[in-house]
């Protein structure tokens, strides 16, 4: 009875507390997949959420939960959340997919907004970035500055996404030096400084003199910096690490999209949707062009100028890696082919994992 | 080729090295301590804090072995004068390590560290193939092998070694011989969380010098196998360290020289070798008895 009794005491202040703190308009809340200091992708998502309270100050009040493991542990987290008052809960890995969707049903008055998946409902609204537009660009790059004609991936898992970027570096390159080659590799995780630095190190090992990469961490382009090689920085910009070896990166920019749905559901028109945005609305930028000749600049940035004018790089003539046509000449590759991509383009000699 | 390769091996088992030898002292001992990880972030973030902020990568590790040491300590505190549970409180040393560590270095993320000198021995690193692979290497590799051998030689052919092994293996009997099993095991708890404290400077100064929350990924879980797998002996640890690091090295070099195997496999190959080697090692049971420390895990009170 004692204890009871204290718990309901400790509940009534909590939920005192709580209201006290709910003088904001609204709470958005953010799930993260890593820690916030992984200086990669949880990184710049919580940029975003920074960028958010400090647009709106008072009127938005703003709760994040970092390192919250895909599976039954995001559905907790996000539960949580919006027992908690969240009005808007921002979810930013595609293993969140699934708990997103289940917990919304619970809470049909929370808005949800799942990062790179591709489920949506009346309040579940889908966002991602074209970051193969950046990659397409670097590709360019790296076949005009490498001398061996060899870049090395580092590449995290088999999904379409990081899939789509592969080819759209060497779709980029090809358009430079039809013959340049890919050495891939996969470090089957996003994370792990140790892993991606060995990896860079075989790499150039076996000739690679170029290193891009699909994992967080800053680690393969310090060993780029240090072997005297070069690469690009990846989800943000890297060049402190890098001083020499960084020529750009495709940063991750979630702030536009961040404070546009807040302000959103601030005033009340929130719709679903499903936002698929790149370079054209700043949701992927590119870092500056340095330890570049002038003419190589300036076709970077010509290719981005393009992109922002609307073409596409997944636009044909495009071969899969088995001869079959994935895209005649002229023709775009819808967004669905893109999102769901799982195939190599042709010129790339790994085996795709399956 | 081959060279290289061994290069980045010796790189990625360094730190595996250092902390599993560490920890092997304190298991043979007789204590388990499960927060192997959590006293390699802590040294991984307070060696690279002290060496950004004093400028001596020196300065730095010795800092990252004193953090490592303060959290065992901490355990040790825990588990022989409080007599608290040895894996619950190793285990909740890990999760505070990076937890911590994640607070301490919110200031240092995204700031480049500065390279620890590498260690050129004069005429012998000109020694074609050998002289690269093994004398111009981090001052850390060197400190690595002295410290094998140093385990090596202390365990087994100096009395402060046997009377270690004595408390591991039959804590009673020590106590009733007049040894203090508690100080005993205190200083091999606090030898092993300075290796663990070395083992991350290593990572956050030398393999990748920079600071990122959860940098050490899991390699604290696997110095720990690694003792088990080693069974207890310092130099099949080195054995272990280096197998495991050649192995997740191979499976990088395999894939970018387009081998068709499937990468999940080879990313899987050290476990599989470490699980195969572990199997291997238990068919003999009378010989995993003999070296394993018959305490270990198990709490001493003294009588009086």
């Amino acid at each position: 009875m004692k204890s009871l009794l204290k718990t309901t005491v400790a509940a009534v202040a909590f939920a005192a507390l709580g209201s006290a703190a709910q003088a904001a308009d609204l709470k958005a809340c953010f799930v993260y997949v890593g820690p916030v200091g992984d200086f990669g992708w949880t990184y710049q998502h919580d940029q975003g959420r920074l960028a958010v309270e400090e647009k709106f100050g008072d009127k938005v009040e703003t709760a994040y939960l970092e390192s919250v493991a895909e599976g039954p542990d995001a559905e907790r987290a996000i539960e949580r959340f919006a027992r908690e008052g969240c009005n808007i809960i921002f979810t930013t890995s595609f293993g969140y997919m699934n708990p997103t969707i289940k917990v919304a049903k619970k809470f049909p008055d929370v808005k949800f907004e799942h990062a790179t998946g591709y489920k949506t409902a009346d309040n579940v609204a889908t966002y991602n970035s074209k970051f193969h537009q950046g990659r397409y660009i670097i590709g360019q790059i790296a076949a005009k500055q490498s001398k061996t004609g060899t870049a090395g991936y580092i590449a995290s898992f088999p999904i379409p996404e990081v899939v789509s970027g592969i080819n759209a570096f060497l779709l980029g390159a090809q358009s430079v030096n039809p013959d340049f080659k890919v050495k891939v590799v996969w470090v089957n995780t996003w994370f792990d400084p140790g892993k991606e630095a060995d990896a860079a190190k075989a790499l150039i090992d076996q000739g690679a003199d170029i290193i891009t990469q699909h994992t967080d961490s800053t680690a393969p382009l310090q060993v780029a910096q240090e072997r005297g090689v070069h690469g690009f920085g990846q989800a943000s910009d890297m060049i402190n690490f890098a001083k020499d070896a960084q020529y750009t990166a495709i940063i991750d920019d979630w702030a536009p999209y961040y404070i546009h749905r807040v302000q959103e559901a601030l005033d009340g028109n929130w719709n679903s949707h499903s936002s698929w945005e790149g370079l054209a609305e700043g949701h992927v930028v590119m870092a500056p062009y340095t330890n570049l000749p002038a003419d190589v600049v300036e076709m970077a940035k010509a290719t981005e100028a393009k992109i922002k004018d609307g073409w596409e790089p997944f636009t044909g003539p495009i071969t899969k890696q088995d001869g079959t046509v994935a895209a005649e000449d002229g023709v775009r590759l819808d967004d669905g082919a893109i999102l769901g991509m799982n195939w190599y383009v042709q010129g790339i000699d790994d085996k795709l994992p399956e | 080729m081959f060279e290289a390769v061994l290069l980045t091996v010796i790189t990625a088992a360094t730190p595996l090295l250092i902390a599993a030898v560490g920890e092997l002292v304190v298991e043979r001992s007789g204590v388990l301590n499960l927060g192997v990880e959590g006293m390699m972030i802590m040294g991984a973030v307070i060696g690279f804090a002290v060496a950004n902020q004093t400028g001596s990568g020196s300065l730095g590790v010795i800092a990252a072995i004193a953090a490592g040491m303060a959290m065992s300590a901490l355990f040790g505190v825990l588990v022989l004068f409080l007599v608290a549970n040895q894996v619950a409180t190793g285990l909740a040393l890990t999760i505070l390590g990076i937890g911590l560590s994640g607070m301490i270095g919110e200031a240092f993320i995204g700031v480049p560290g500065l390279d620890l000198p590498q260690l050129y021995i004069p005429v012998l690193s000109e020694i074609p193939f050998f002289g690269p692979v093994f004398f111009q290497q981090d001052a850390l590799v060197y400190v690595s092998f002295a410290l094998v051998a140093f385990v090596a030689y202390g365990l087994f052919r100096t009395r402060v070694g046997l009377v270690l092994r004595a408390v591991g293996d039959n804590h009673g009997s020590a106590h009733a011989l007049g040894y203090s099993v508690v100080k005993v095991r205190f200083l091999a708890i606090l030898f092993g969380g300075a290796c663990a404290g070395l083992a991350g400077a290593y990572l956050s100064l030398a393999y990748t010098p920079q600071w990122v929350e959860n940098m050490t990924a899991g390699r604290g879980w696997i110095a720990l196998a690694l003792v088990v797998f080693a069974s207890w002996l310092p130099l099949r640890v080195v054995i272990g360290a280096y197998l495991f690091g050649a192995v997740s090295v191979l499976n990088l070099h395999a894939q970018a020289l387009e081998f068709d195997i499937p990468s999940q496999l080879l990313s899987s190959l050290p476990y599989i070798a470490t699980i195969m080697v572990l199997v291997l090692i238990s068919a003999n049971r009378r010989l995993t008895l003999v070296n394993t420390p018959a305490c270990l895990g198990k709490p001493f009170v003294p009588d009086r």
